[in-house]
């Protein structure tokens, strides 16, 4: 229950920034009438519950995101810096990564945020680890180090 | 101070189109389809990225930053997406990965299980032209 | 400003073009094409500013979501040949 009223809240909020119409009444309810029509029908779906509207993650993510986006620019010059170079240093390379979240939707948190950093794809999920492909060992190198998961890890939360 | 807020976010918008056009060289020059996705990640993450926070500096505190703020959040939530499903098809249809360092034993490496040793390579993977 | 960030990124696009173009497996198409798609969502916007028409961002965000939904269906019927899934007697595509 708790997570259709937190989207129902964020789609009406999503209605009200998008419409950009604050004032008329009629307007205003038309678009709490579609919000609720999306609510009942996600619910319907069967997608309403811990994981299709994480609320905790999304207040954690605070904290997550800004280190999230420190990781992607540093990695973004390092890979640019290899398109850029003449000889194209790359050694690609292949190896499974193990993670330590327990729920699906940390796993894919943890393998989107590897898809997110450039140099390294989530290719498949095997089963004891995310099979990544990178596109030099350094990448995987980071990746087992594990800080990434750890930090995955504690933006999913217990369970 | 408006100056201030030109000079960033044109610095911005400077730093995303070379960034851009760093990802669209990098697609061509790239040898193989696992490490082109590493070039197309670059343009969607900090090119997309660095263009649109430019022109969120451009506009201010309006509902039009507001909505430039959703495209991007829009695309950095859908791109990883589409890259794994890519890659993680390619992978499963048997296309491999060129002079790859492969750390997991060769589990992935090697010909498709259903595929017969002596089966020509399905024509999607080496582009012949299949009229 | 808005002028060379609209070049750099219809000079990417061409960039990506050639690469659809020249292939030369199938995925390497629907990668020149999803990235083809991002560079028209940043192209719209940056149109918007360009001809001060603020609207375009509109059209932008629905692009964006659009382009998404498009690679993904792109690739589901590149693999089974129809929209609708895997179909149900052919069991060759039970470990996919």
């Amino acid at each position: 229950m708790i997570h259709a009223v937190a989207l129902g809240g964020m789609l009406y909020v999503l209605w009200l920034l998008l419409s950009g119409y604050w004032t008329d009444g009629l307007l205003l309810s038309l678009g709490a009438v579609s919000t609720v029509l999306c609510v009942l029908t996600a619910r319907r779906m069967g997608i309403v519950d811990r994981e299709g509207v994480p609320i905790r993650q999304a207040i954690r993510a605070v904290t997550y995101w800004p280190w999230l986006a420190w990781q992607v620019i540093l990695s973004n010059i390092t890979v640019a810096k290899i398109i850029l170079n003449p000889k194209l240093p790359i050694s690609p390379t292949l190896a499974i990564v193990p993670y330590t979240q327990k729920t699906d939707l940390g796993q894919v948190i943890f393998a989107n945020s590897i898809t997110l950093t450039p140099g390294t794809i989530s290719v498949d999920m095997a089963l004891d680890g995310i099979l990544v492909h990178a596109l030099e060992g350094s990448g995987i190198d980071d990746l087992m180090e594990g800080e990434m998961d750890r930090r995955v890890t504690a933006f999913e939360g217990e369970r | 101070m408006e100056l201030i807020v030109d000079l960033i976010s044109w610095a911005c918008i400077l730093t995303g189109g070379t960034f851009l056009l760093t990802g669209g060289i990098g697609i061509l020059r790239m040898p193989d389809f696992y490490t082109r996705i590493h070039a197309a990640s670059l343009m969607d993450t900090m090119g997309a990225g660095m263009i649109l926070v430019g022109l969120i500096f451009q506009t201010g505190f309006t509902l039009g930053s507001v909505k430039l703020l959703l495209v991007l959040l829009f695309l950095i939530l859908t791109g990883p997406v589409s890259t794994h499903a890519l890659a993680g098809a390619a992978l499963t249809a048997g296309l491999r990965p060129k002079n790859t360092d492969d750390r997991t034993g060769g589990t992935f490496m090697g010909p498709m299980t259903h595929v017969a040793e002596n089966d020509p390579p399905h024509p999607d993977l080496i582009g012949e032209d299949h009229r | 400003m808005f002028i060379a960030a609209t070049l750099a990124i219809l000079a990417t696009m061409v960039l990506a073009l050639v690469r659809a173009f020249v292939g030369p497996s199938v995925y390497d198409r629907i990668l020149a094409v999803n990235a083809f798609g991002t560079k028209t969502v940043l192209l719209i916007a940056v149109l918007g500013y360009v001809t001060e028409r603020p609207d375009f961002i509109d059209v932008a965000l629905v692009y964006a979501l659009i382009n998404f939904v498009g690679t993904i269906a792109v690739m589901k019927f590149h693999k089974y040949s129809s929209l609708a899934g895997p179909p149900a007697d052919r069991d060759d595509f039970a470990d996919l």
